[in-house]
């Protein structure tokens, strides 16, 4: 790959205060993706089909529904995440199940924990590793991505190694690798699920920069002698967001799975009645033969959630790309 | 990129993808290197707890290597991963070799079954679903890919086990073969072995124990390629080809297939060779549900006993293979398609 935005006609660092007097005003002339002729810009106009997508509305509620359990947990649980109201230990043979005692509509697990409880709380701890963990992907993609599709050329070809390295490693398997090394805390967990992202979010920026290069817009910038930064940053970079808003909310739905993933293969330490979906399913699977809900109840969770993300994320796409919808 | 005219295109893209791979590599092992090296309390602390005495510390590094300046470990490192040693296991006590080549034909069975299967339904679905758009065998068919993806594999291949093996008791629970029976093993490839020794019995008992693990994995897979199967069957069918053949007047059937299926196919190429990268974790989570014995298992046990040895032959090896997978997908690209020669 060679340059990605041509430097602008004499632009050296020496003219660029120059060329940012003449910007205001000039930038308002060139028609950028962002507007079209009736004053909608594209996120308008992709809110409007989406609320006429029943899918993007399913998904959206069930997004809505997940936050607000998970943010007003302490609110909503009976009991906190890792209390045991039950007996201490109990024998998997002797676990009330959903609507067996009074009390505990979910019915307890082996720890004595009350299931309905750590279902909310697990919510909120599955929010948090997904939020946490894609900003660090967004964050760091966006970076390597933005530093490729600005500078071009040898960077481009470094940073695109780098990433290639990591493609190269599943990305289950590469957030299990860093998991490992950093410890057994759920900080790690996050972290190491951030960074496996890191790869996609950064491809994509780069690639959906690389599409706006030949933009008449760009090209109405550049002669208006804008600078390299400023026609990076203030155009080409706004207008390439959509497809990485995209991924990261159907990442937001991988990073659930890929928590409770890890989780299962005993990454992310804490003690073993902690409130997590991954966790708890995790615990009941020793049991599966008799108390098969205590797996079924948080999986189902893990599979809603992820559904939600998936939803909003896919028809967030077809909204914003209306050539890429269903026919 | 354009190859000059005395050049073969094809053998060309090998030559440079194979260049590309060592760049990765060496990149790789640069990072696994970092990373055993920065484990927590050492390497050493790693392998015998918190709890070591300084003198066991001490001994464990001297054994190896750990006390040599870490370029001086670097080489020696490289050196032998140059030579195909990846190190011993410190589990088993076994070279990370052997025991990856006892484990990798079980793996392989898996994956071959999930892939056939994902292939033999999600095809056919796809197809399935844009010969019917917008009516409801089409949703059927969006909802069904749609719950393959969102449902976590290891939740899946739990409710497979629980309903199929725990409650019905149709398939077997655990395992590669029922221990009863008597197979005789000149392979590590357990159907295999059953079908060339005439032990049908010991290969139909194979077969069932790949069934379930290989659902549980086969669905990701299957869903993804019934998405874009549907999905580039509706790009293809509208195609001016498509329409110039349907005004020849050729049957239809054979417009279906050598027109449109045969176009359809070139995404979902492309689509299985990125879903093996995706089969090999999935293998890891599922292998560990039925305690079937394949790589994936021996991984997810290495990372409980923290075997670093192993997950570091492990990570090479599957960057390797996942990067080999992926060429052999491009040059089959070329295959299907004479237009496209990849740059």
């Amino acid at each position: 790959m060679s340059m990605v935005i041509p430097p602008s006609p004499g632009g050296g660092p020496a003219e660029e205060t120059v060329d940012e007097a003449v910007a205001p005003g000039g930038t308002q002339a060139t028609t950028e993706p962002g507007a079209d002729a009736r004053g909608t810009s594209v996120w308008g106009a992709a809110f409007q089909r989406l609320r006429r997508n029943p899918a993007a509305i399913v998904g959206a509620a069930i997004v809505a529904l997940f936050l607000l359990v998970a943010v007003l947990a302490p609110v909503l649980a009976p009991y906190a995440g890792t209390a045991t109201p039950g007996m201490r230990e109990i024998r998997p043979t002797d676990v009330p199940g959903p609507g067996e005692l009074a009390g505990f509509p979910l019915g307890l697990d082996r720890f004595g924990g009350d299931v309905l409880s750590k279902l909310i709380w697990g919510a909120q701890a599955s929010l948090l590793i997904g939020v946490v963990s894609t900003a660090f992907g967004l964050a760091g993609g966006m970076l390597l991505g933005l530093l490729a599709g600005m500078f071009g050329g040898w960077v481009d070809a470094v940073v695109m190694r780098v990433v290639d390295i990591l493609l190269s490693v599943p990305h289950l398997l590469l957030a299990v690798s860093i998991a490992a090394i950093l410890g057994q805390t759920p900080f790690a967990v996050m972290i190491a699920i951030g960074v496996a992202q890191i790869p996609i979010f950064a491809r994509l920026l780069r690639s959906s920069m690389l599409s706006q290069r030949g933009s008449d817009y760009v090209l109405a910038a550049q002669t208006l002698g804008l600078s390299r930064r400023t026609i990076t940053m203030s155009h080409v970079l706004p207008n390439s967001m959509g497809p990485v808003i995209v991924q990261a909310t159907l990442t937001l739905a991988t990073a659930v799975i890929d928590a409770a993933a890890l989780s299962f293969l005993g990454l992310g330490g804490g003690r073993p009645e902690t409130a997590e979906w991954g966790r708890m399913l995790t615990y009941a699977q020793a049991e599966l033969g008799i108390n098969p809900w205590l797996a079924f109840l948080p999986g189902l969770c893990i599979a809603i959630t992820a559904l939600g993300f998936t939803l909003l994320g896919e028809s967030l796409r077809e909204a914003l790309d209306p050539t890429s919808r269903r026919r | 990129m354009r190859p000059g005219p005395e050049e073969t295109p094809v053998l060309r893209l090998i030559g440079r993808r194979l260049l590309l791979l060592i760049p990765t590599l060496f990149g790789l092992s640069i990072l696994l290197f970092a990373w055993v090296r920065s484990l927590p309390g050492g390497p050493a602390t790693a392998l015998l707890g918190d709890r070591a005495t300084p003198e066991a510390v001490a001994r464990v590094n001297a054994a190896y290597g750990f006390d040599k300046p870490l370029v001086e470990q670097y080489f020696t490192y490289m050196g032998k991963l140059l030579q195909g040693d990846f190190g011993t296991s410190i589990v088993t006590n076994r070279p990370v070799v052997e025991e990856f080549a006892q484990r990798f034909p079980a793996t392989v069975e898996l994956s071959v079954f999930a892939i056939v299967f994902a292939v033999a339904i999600g095809i056919p679905l796809g197809y399935w679903a844009a010969r019917h758009v917008g009516r409801w065998q089409d949703d059927v068919a969006v909802v069904l890919s749609l719950l393959g993806v969102v449902v976590p594999v290891f939740f899946l291949a739990f409710l497979l086990k629980w309903l199929f093996a725990v409650k019905l008791g149709w398939l077997p629970t655990d395992g590669r073969q029922d221990p009863r029976i008597d197979a005789t093993h000149y392979t590590d490839f357990y159907v295999w072995d059953g079908l060339i020794t005439g032990e049908y019995d010991a290969a139909w008992d194979a077969i069932l124990h790949l069934v379930l693990p290989g659902i549980a994995l086969g669905t990701i897979p299957l869903a993804i390629i019934a998405r874009i199967t549907r999905a580039s069957v509706l790009d293809v069918q509208n195609a001016d080809f498509v329409r110039t053949a349907r005004a020849k007047g050729l049957a239809p059937g054979l417009i279906r297939n050598r027109f449109i299926l045969r176009n359809a196919m070139l995404p979902v190429t492309t689509t299985l060779g990125l879903q093996l990268g995706l089969l090999i974790s999935g293998a890891v989570l599922t292998e560990t549900v039925f305690a079937f014995n394949g790589i994936g298992r021996f991984l997810s046990q290495a990372i409980f006993q923290l075997d670093f040895p192993v997950l570091q032959g492990f990570i090479i090896f599957i960057a390797l293979l996942y990067s080999l997978i992926n060429l052999v997908v491009d040059i089959s690209y070329g295959l299907i398609d004479p237009r496209v020669r990849v740059s």
